[in-house]
């Protein structure tokens, strides 16, 4: 009710709204998953998924309420936190579970107490599942969320971590508090050297474009495939940082 | 429409509001909230606009607000509402 009427009332601009319903196993989640889709988020995430069978009958209950509702049939998509041993074992099953898939998350308070451990400042504990959820999500081409950091006081923990999980891959990290969304993107906005060597990359393929040319060529360096992927996808995310506009123009701050 | 039980929904939090519904007759409404002077009948409106869309009639409205926005007010009353009514396992889709 509460996050259906916050839903209704804010402005959320042209972020993606993604909502955690409560486990496939209470009482609340089949009326939660139709307050949600009622609502028209983009997302639904469903905590303590253990197998690809939990997954499909998520979607079999989103797809009885986008009937209901008169929402298009597969427009929701869903979202696996993943919070157990078993979870981060059949990672991969339910990454390709469904078409709806978007991504995979790491719930680290669960998982350790899960592993009888619990969290660390190294993250030591978390190295197996991170990398198994991260390989997952690449395997079945959907996103990897790391889990949240939960001290509000170490902020100098928090940037170690998510400069940490920048490096694996991951494409970002749960958050507990609006304060640290400006902090993981600070972390994960590309550097001005990266922008300009991406720049230059789309530089070197239009011009081989239009030379008619297969082969593209940078100060005298062949540019192969998994360069050009990396630059497209650092200017997308600069486009998204606001720090080049359309055109691939610097935004003067 | 007459509620069956006693019902309550929200907390004492900041910026939250705590709604107790209980049977009475006619729709009585006990405010406390320290901006009362400022937003009482903006609140009240609430109150009795959710309480309309359930053709809720007859019941006594305890409001404990502690600064909350509209869309909380509606949201706990529709919660409070729905418990008092006993409907929270098949909800009233079409009132959201």
């Amino acid at each position: 009710m509460l996050v259906y009427q916050a839903l209704q009332t804010q402005d959320y601009g042209d972020a993606e709204l993604v909502v955690r319903v409560n486990g496939i196993d209470t009482e609340f989640f089949r009326n939660d998953v139709f307050a949600m889709v009622k609502a028209g988020i983009e997302v639904v995430r469903l905590p303590k998924v253990e197998s690809a069978q939990m997954m499909k009958d998520l979607v079999a209950v989103v797809e009885e309420a986008e009937k209901k509702f008169g929402k298009e049939v597969g427009s929701t998509k869903v979202m696996a936190a993943i919070e157990s041993a078993r979870g981060v074992m059949k990672a991969l099953e339910i990454a390709e579970s469904t078409d709806r898939m978007m991504g995979l998350a790491l719930s680290a308070e669960d998982y350790t107490t899960d592993m009888k451990t619990h969290r660390y400042p190294d993250g030591a504990e978390l190295d197996f599942a991170r990398k198994m959820i991260l390989h997952a999500a690449r395997a079945a081409g959907v996103s990897a969320f790391d889990t949240v950091f939960t001290n509000m006081n170490d902020v100098e923990g928090f940037q170690r971590e998510t400069e940490y999980i920048h490096q694996l891959g991951f494409d970002g990290k749960s958050l507990v508090n609006p304060r640290q969304i400006d902090w993981v993107n600070k972390v994960y906005e590309p550097t001005k050297k990266e922008i300009e060597n991406a720049l230059d990359v789309e530089a070197a393929i239009a011009e081989a474009n239009a030379k008619g040319s297969g082969v593209i060529s940078m100060n005298g360096q062949m540019v192969d495939r998994p360069v050009v992927l990396r630059a497209q996808r650092v200017i997308r995310l600069a486009k998204a940082s606001h720090l080049i506009d359309e055109e691939g123009e610097y935004i003067e701050e | 429409m007459e509620i069956k039980q006693t019902a309550i929904a929200g907390t004492l939090e900041s910026s939250d509001v705590q709604i107790t519904l209980s049977q009475g007759t006619g729709i009585q409404i006990d405010l406390d909230s320290s901006v009362a002077s400022l937003y009482g009948d903006d609140i009240k409106k609430v109150v009795t606009d959710t309480l309309a869309s359930y053709d809720v009639t007859d019941v006594n409205v305890k409001v404990v607000d502690k600064g909350a926005l509209d869309c909380v007010i509606k949201a706990r009353m529709m919660a409070a509402i729905q418990r008092a009514l006993g409907t929270v396992d098949e909800p009233n889709w079409e009132v959201l």
